[in-house]
């Protein structure tokens, strides 16, 4: 059973996957269909939930042993990979097929150097290597995923690494034994954007030089858009559309895809005015409701002192949305936190109606409290699991001084209807909620003491792209009616642009460059903001390709 | 690491001075006169007066405390009336009951404890890690089963029971082990292992249901991590994925409460010394106690305190240099 080279690479027909769970079989994927010719790349794509990563692990039928039910076929290069034996799928994996995660931190063994682990998997593949050979050519990889200064870095453990260079490490792990596939499940989103551009110029690379074939998993539309030949879009463990890139994301023919596509917040076009508001319908911009004017804050003392923010002044007018966007690292959400003083500045002043709050102690901060509140970003972890949804829009409520219950109980049901949900749902427990749903509690509960300015702090960067679509209107709509001061934190810029009137870019804890979002995104002054504008993916496969020729030669 | 182990030593100081303190006053609130005590039963008001007068017990305590406390830096000289016996420094003081340094006791018990701990040690590490692995790999096998009744059973029947019964069964009905008492192992290390065997079981059958416990979580929790995802996705086999990855992240737990456990087995397991008759410090400890030779007393528990402490700063150290992304400050 040799693999002609004009056979597919990958052949999926009418794969199946159930998750047997206490309240019956859990359909994740449903009759999917697909092939893949050898050097080519195809992407799957879809929301949370739609199966993509499910599909991924059967094309090593890495569900083998966990109870799942896996039907259909898999072939890869020639091999059916679900009835193969054991040893012929040990050979199968890492060898003829190599898989990258999403996370990079949690994917490499925090115990072992990474040169080690990549000897390790070789060693495997090839019976027979010395330990010596085995390090060299770990060594050899690493170089070729642009590791600086391999040989030393092959023997530090993987929490030396950065995000990037892990995810550059595995990588080059996958590399090791000259694997015809590359199966990479999101393997650039817990990246910044810069870096995740890095990553992806370093997978198109790669596949130019050696003819490896790749099977791309991710949620993020454009990251398809500049990587891959073909699409395959999954919704609930089913196929929505399939077909060359360019034709399903520029001409989409499911209604789904269209629907998608939508949701995907564009960098490169103006805000389209709200619906149902009035073109333009940002009010003109009242009096001043924050000033920070050189805010300072610094963690540790002695040697470990680090700079977070550094002298950082901006001003959120009455009723305007000010968007915070940085890379990881670059102080946004130490920023967020000291705007709401949950932090205090280590230096420089904060002003709230003029009345100056840097200092305050927590009982003088007591009234603030009611006026500037916060949004976090991951719904599950900010809601306290053990208290009902309805309990925890009306703690805050509480703590303002409501002492009649009822009328708390009554004003969180109208804030639970105000963002969406259903009244109703008062008494159930987060679990029960999606993640979009939970952010609606999130916001519900920052809502609940009347405040004037609401901080968010990456809202939606946990949420799917039409979940984030949702909440981005809501947030607007709260804000038109309700007259409230936005500061919009976030690292995706894209979402930035669709809900701000100004932005400030933040790098390395200062602020960089800072204007109307429409002057800074169509022609950015400062180097930092063209770099970041450069490396957001584009829906355009032609675009992306421009670009990346662009980041190529820079 | 440096400032670390600086740091470290300075509370281990500071919990041993408390602990004396306690201890000291302990010895003047306990009912009874020392020298009285020291002078043993048969003593008139006469005698009584000398050898209050000789240990210094006329003194304020304070300065009682620190003579005491430079005898530990300095050695101290105790007349008995008819010449003079020599406490080399440190000294603790001379037992009541048969004037010996406490310095002197105590070395001579130590390498006891210390055998019976570090071969119990071993073989509960061996049985309990042996066992939680297995459970954690197969769970409802026959093997897995068998053993977590062994471990379970061990840790809830006093050491007494599990010691008298394996006395019974293996000394008295087999006959196939000798009755336990101390050889050193300078003298010889096998009949060392032979006699400490039995007192070795006892003690791991105690402990290892706790080390399965913890061994099958961590590896249950390592085993759901992503690098081991990882790893299977590369095509290692199931025994290189438990053996160096999975079992690798479960350890550093069980080393940590390993080396508390360690220390405690040093004033710990009186217990089994006496039960088996080993002359170790907990039988020393609770022999001192029984006759109210107070100087032992306060110079084993200081010993004692100050190998739970040693124990435990180890075990903060093995905790860092077997998982590398802790730092000690």
């Amino acid at each position: 059973m040799t693999a002609q080279p004009t056979d597919p690479l990958v052949e999926v027909t009418d794969l199946t996957v159930d998750f047997p769970t206490a309240a019956g079989d859990v359909r994740a994927v449903d009759g999917v269909s697909f092939r893949l010719a050898p050097g080519r790349a195809l992407g799957l794509v879809g929301e949370s939930g739609s199966g993509k990563s499910t599909v991924a692990a059967a094309l090593l039928d890495l569900h083998r042993g966990t109870g799942a039910r896996v039907t259909g076929t898999v072939r890869v290069a020639g091999r059916d990979v679900l009835a193969a034996p054991e040893a012929a799928l040990r050979r199968l994996r890492g060898g003829t097929a190599a898989m990258v995660f999403q996370d990079p931190l949690s994917s490499l063994d925090p115990y072992y150097a990474v040169g080690d682990q990549i000897a390790e998997v070789l060693r495997v593949h090839r019976p027979g290597t010395s330990r010596r050979a085995a390090r060299a050519r770990a060594v050899e990889v690493l170089d070729r995923v642009g590791i600086a200064d391999p040989a030393r870095r092959a023997r530090a453990r993987p929490h030396e690494f950065s995000g990037g260079m892990r995810q550059r490490a595995l990588l080059a792990m996958a590399l090791a034994c000259e694997p015809r596939l590359l199966i990479a499940d999101e393997p650039t989103t817990a990246l910044d954007v810069t870096v995740q551009a890095q990553i992806l110029d370093l997978l198109h690379e790669l596949r130019a030089e050696s003819g490896l074939g790749l099977v791309l998993v991710t949620h993020d539309l454009g990251v398809a858009a500049g990587s891959v030949d073909e699409v395959l879009v999954l919704r609930g463990g089913r196929e929505a559309e399939r077909g060359p890139v360019a034709e399903v994301l520029g001409s989409p023919r499911a209604a789904y895809t269209k629907e998608l596509l939508a949701a995907v917040p564009r960098v490169d076009a103006a805000r389209v005015p709200p619906p149902g508001g009035a073109a333009g319908a940002a009010p003109a911009p009242g009096e001043p409701l924050l000033e920070a004017v050189g805010l300072r804050k610094e963690f540790g003392r002695g040697r470990e002192r680090t700079t977070a923010v550094d002298d950082v002044s901006l001003t959120v007018a009455a009723g305007e949305v000010l968007g915070l966007v940085g890379e990881s690292g670059s102080g946004k959400t130490t920023l967020g936190r000291m705007l709401v003083r949950l932090m205090e500045p280590t230096a420089g002043s904060l002003r709230y109606r003029g009345r100056e709050i840097g200092r305050l102690g927590e009982r003088q901060l007591r009234p603030l409290r009611a006026e500037v509140q916060m949004v976090f970003q991951d719904p599950s972890s900010s809601l306290n699991p053990r208290r009902t949804i309805g309990e925890s829009v009306a703690d805050p409520l509480r703590a303002a001084g409501e002492s009649d219950d009822r009328r708390a109980v009554r004003r969180a049901r109208e804030l639970l209807d105000r963002v969406g949900l259903d009244p109703d749902w008062y008494h159930r427990y987060p679990h029960e909620f999606s993640g979009g749903q939970r952010q609606r509690v999130g916001i519900a509960r920052a809502l609940a003491p009347a405040p004037r300015l609401l901080v968010c702090d990456e809202p939606v960067s946990a949420l799917d792209v039409t979940t984030q679509a949702q909440i981005t209107a809501l947030l607007a709509e709260l804000r038109r009616e309700l007259g409230l001061a936005l500061v919009f934190i976030a690292h995706d810029l894209a979402v930035v642009r669709a809900v701000s009137d100004r932005v400030a870019v933040l790098r390395a804890g200062r602020i960089v460059e800072e204007g109307p979002v429409d002057r800074v995104y169509d022609s950015p002054q400062h180097p930092y903001t063209q770099g970041l504008l450069a490396a957001v993916p584009v829906l355009d496969p032609q675009v992306a390709a421009g670009k990346r020729a662009l980041r190529a030669a820079a | 690491m440096t400032g670390y182990v600086l740091r470290k030593l300075g509370g281990a100081l500071l919990v041993l001075f408390l602990l004396s303190v306690v201890v000291y006053l302990l010895f003047y609130v306990a009912p009874g006169d020392p020298a009285r005590l020291a002078c043993g039963p048969r003593c008139d008001a006469g005698q009584i007066r000398q050898v209050r007068d000789q240990l210094g017990l006329d003194e304020s305590l304070v300065a009682q405390y620190l003579h005491f406390l430079q005898a530990i830096g300095t050695g101290r000289d105790f007349s008995t009336g008819t010449g003079v016996l020599h406490c080399p420094a440190p000294c603790f003081g001379l037992s009541y009951q048969n004037g010996q340094p406490v310095t002197t006791l105590l070395g001579d018990r130590l390498p006891v404890t210390a055998s019976l701990a570090c071969g119990a040690m071993v073989l509960w590490l061996l049985l309990g890690v042996g066992t939680g692995l297995l459970s954690a790999l197969r769970r409802g096998g026959p093997a897995e089963r068998v053993l977590t009744v062994l471990t379970l059973t061990g840790t809830a029947t006093p050491v007494f029971v599990t010691g008298l019964l394996l006395l019974m069964l293996f000394c008295a009905s087999l006959q196939w082990l000798p009755f336990p008492s101390y050889v050193p192992l300078t003298e010889d290390p096998e009949q060392w292992a032979w006699n400490l065997l039995l007192p070795w079981t006892a003690l791991a059958l105690l402990e290892s249901a706790k080390y399965a416990r913890l061994t099958r979580s961590a590896t249950l929790e390592t085993l759901a991590e992503d690098h081991i995802r990882t790893f299977r996705a590369y095509g290692l086999r199931e025994r290189a994925v438990v053996g160096r990855h999975a079992l690798r992240g479960a350890l550093p737990p069980v080393i940590a409460l390993n080396a508390i456990d360690l220390g405690t087995m040093f004033g710990g397991a009186m217990l089994t010394e006496t039960l088996f008759g080993l002359p170790g410090l907990g039988q020393l400890l609770v022999h001192s106690v029984r006759t109210v030779d107070l100087p032992v007393v306060v110079g084993t528990v200081l010993g004692i305190g100050a190998a739970v402490v040693v124990a435990s700063a180890v075990a903060d150290v093995l905790y860092a240099l077997a998982d590398r992304r802790v730092t000690l400050t």
